[in-house]
């Protein structure tokens, strides 16, 4: 089937709730509206408002009830309709969520996927384009994924519906409907903790995720690059050999991704190539990310989230060294 | 009423109401016609004992802190009949979401006392709570727990169990969006969720009057459009009639009981209330204590005697003791803290345990 990323998920949903009884959804405006991005339309006419469930206005108790829905057997997954809202949420998901499986020893756990568009480049309001995988990956006992392709998002989401893990799933609103690719209409898992190698290469590691992976295969395609382009698709856990196997080959690694520059995943990235790779490095690791400081007015958004340039710039640097 | 263009009468669109519940206060004096049926003086008798085994519990951990033997510690002393009226009036099914101070929930739900102790002794083994005793492990960010048991009582209707679900807080967690958006959601899902607030007076060192300018605290359930009661929190028998009454109706919606108690002693063992509170108020509470009244009546009802009540002491103290000896076998694995972070073991958590073992740096740091 032909699908987008906003269909490849309201698939992957759909599928999932026929496997599993236990899945409901849960959210603002996701029922009747199908969510602000339509990402649950059609879902309440098959499954009912008992599954498919619009909540009162309130983050933390979607995701507090979610953790409660969880512990007893059911696999909620609720919707937070932008990340910059999801804040209010964080104290059930670092304090809760995170914790419920090794707090009680495994007694009880929280499988649950918490769902949120995130990143900006779609000209929003403020608060509506934050990256805040980096917050969420700092809490052990979270998994947090971020696909760049319908297909990825399908397979992901399935994986995610079948762990009993508390996942959150971050959905780049700009590649919801940014391209179609054609993926299968049956189930089909892509595995949580691993990377994808979107391209193969010898000279150059570019390690992505997200809203820049498309980005990133337009500057390593336009110039010819011999160069891995290495998808992280998942955060944490993170796939460290993937990282270091590319790192070593290359021996000349850019990460690139939307989120702030300073404390980002990417200094997760190349700490881990720096404890383990360094010797076989042929130059220093660069990274590109949007400034340090909030995502700023639409007006501004082209001025701080990384670009072609930006990236292409930094390529020179690694190459060059 | 029209009189006039653009003027109108002022009429009222809502009146709310709490009502308040007492059967047995503080002088002993029962009011029999409030009596639920099936409390006979056995059942009064049980109640009385799980109350003394509540405190004696706590007043054994309570020591055992202060000899370097348990973790921080936050004692129940005074809110007995609270937390025994509300866990007997449970059904077998029903579960409940604690917060940090419900160890007589816990005791009266038959949880081993060494599991407590465990907890208690700063190990997550004692959060592992026996599936029987249908209750959630403590909950300690003040409120958070509420949109959990709003959740697990929408899952019990889910899930058609039949259960319902007890959810504790204190005056300070009304204060909580958490405990106001739990209230909202479990009322427009018409969850099974019964609301026990357990009013101690004191959120460490605020008062309940610098808490909210609120009357009741059971009030705040209106605004959720949630039924809602305030009892004497120091009497059983008002607990328990409130909590029962609140179960047997769980099945149209939710509804909030406000138990007015009294946190006799320290908030926790980090804590010194002769800082922020008066000995007089102390005093005043101490006539009040849950346990006293239940003893005074059954005694003078001839069911109970110093005698009787001096054997519970002694086989109360025994079963302590022995939960005491066997949580303080328990040998950690400092291992085991890796292998439940997640339903799988990442790569690099399982380095990072290897590399732990390998270099042995956990010799020697256990407590006790």
């Amino acid at each position: 089937m032909q699908a987008n990323m906003v269909t490849a998920i309201n698939n992957a949903l759909d599928l999932g709730m026929q496997e599993n009884e236990k899945v409901v959804l849960l959210g603002e405006d996701i029922a009747k509206d199908g969510g602000v991005f339509r990402v649950t339309d059609g879902l309440l006419a098959k499954y009912g408002e008992g599954r498919v469930i619009d909540t009162p206005l309130a983050e933390a108790g979607i995701v507090g009830a979610a953790v409660g829905m969880a512990t007893q057997g059911l696999h909620p997954v609720p919707e937070v309709q932008f990340a910059g809202f999801m804040y209010l949420a964080f104290d059930q998901l670092v304090n809760h969520a995170a914790r419920y499986r090794s707090r009680t020893r495994s007694e009880y756990t929280v499988p649950m996927v918490v769902r949120t568009p995130v990143s900006g480049g779609v000209r929003t309001l403020e608060h509506h384009s934050d990256s805040p995988e980096a917050y969420y990956s700092h809490t052990g006992g979270l998994i947090v994924v971020e696909p760049s392709t319908p297909y990825d998002a399908k397979g992901l989401m399935i994986k995610a519906l079948r762990m009993n893990d508390p996942v959150v799933f971050l959905e780049p609103t700009k590649l919801y409907r940014l391209f179609k690719q054609d993926i299968p209409e049956d189930t089909y898992e892509v595995p949580i903790g691993k990377a994808n190698l979107v391209k193969e290469g010898t000279e150059l590691s570019v390690i992505t995720y997200g809203t820049m992976v498309p980005v990133v295969k337009e500057v390593v395609e336009k110039r010819k690059l011999n160069a891995d382009i290495l998808d992280l698709r998942t955060i944490n856990p993170l796939d460290e050999s993937a990282i270091l196997a590319s790192a070593k080959k290359t021996g000349r690694v850019v990460i690139v991704h939307e989120a702030q520059l300073s404390f980002g995943a990417g200094a997760e990235v190349a700490a881990r190539i720096a404890e383990k790779a360094i010797f076989e490095l042929d130059a220093p690791v660069v990274r590109v990310g949007s400034c340090s400081f909030p995502y700023p007015f639409p007006g501004y958004e082209n001025n701080y989230i990384p670009n072609a340039l930006k990236i292409s710039q930094a390529i020179d640097k690694v190459l060059k060294a | 009423m029209l009189l006039g263009v653009g003027v109108r009468l002022k009429t009222s669109i809502f009146d709310g109401n709490v009502d308040y519940l007492q059967i047995l206060d503080e002088n002993s004096r029962m009011d029999e016609a409030l009596l639920p049926k099936e409390v006979d003086d056995k059942k009064l008798v049980e109640m009385y004992k799980q109350m003394m085994l509540a405190r004696a519990f706590d007043a054994k951990v309570l020591s055992l802190q202060r000899q370097g033997r348990a973790v921080t510690y936050a004692p129940l002393l005074g809110e007995e009949a609270t937390q025994i009226g509300s866990a007997l009036a449970m059904g077998e099914k029903d579960v409940f979401v604690p917060a940090f101070r419900q160890h007589g929930v816990y005791i009266a739900r038959g949880t081993p006392l060494e599991l407590l102790l465990t907890y208690w002794r700063g190990y997550e083994e004692g959060c592992m709570v026996p599936k029987n005793v249908r209750g959630m492990p403590v909950i300690v960010p003040v409120a958070t727990q509420m949109p959990h048991a709003a959740g697990i009582a929408f899952a019990q209707k889910y899930l058609k169990t039949d259960a319902a679900v007890v959810a504790y807080v204190g005056d300070g967690g009304t204060s909580e969006g958490n405990f106001y958006e739990a209230l909202n959601f479990a009322g427009v899902w018409k969850a099974p969720l019964v609301t026990i607030i357990e009013n101690n007076q004191w959120a460490i060192s605020v008062p309940r009057q610098n808490q909210t300018a609120s009357k009741t605290l059971a009030q705040k359930a209106i605004a959720a459009g949630v039924p809602c009661i305030q009892v004497d929190g120091n009497d059983v028998l008002a607990v328990y009639k409130a909590t029962r009454d609140a179960l047997a109706s769980s099945g149209d919606g939710p509804s909030v009981i406000e138990c007015v108690t009294y946190r006799m002693g320290i908030h926790t063992t980090a804590d010194d209330p002769t800082k922020y509170r008066d000995q007089a108020e102390v005093d005043y509470w101490q006539k009040r204590d849950p346990l006293l009244r239940v003893k005074n009546y059954l005694t003078h009802k001839g069911v109970w005697n110093d005698k009787a009540e001096s054997e519970t002491v002694v086989e109360q103290a025994r079963a302590i003791n022995a939960a005491v000896a066997n949580a303080e076998k328990f040998k950690p694995d400092p291992k085991e803290m890796f292998k439940h972070i997640y339903s799988f073991m990442p790569q690099t958590l399982q380095e990072e345990m290897d590399a732990a073992v390998a270099a042995n740096y956990w010799q020697g740091e256990q407590l006790g």
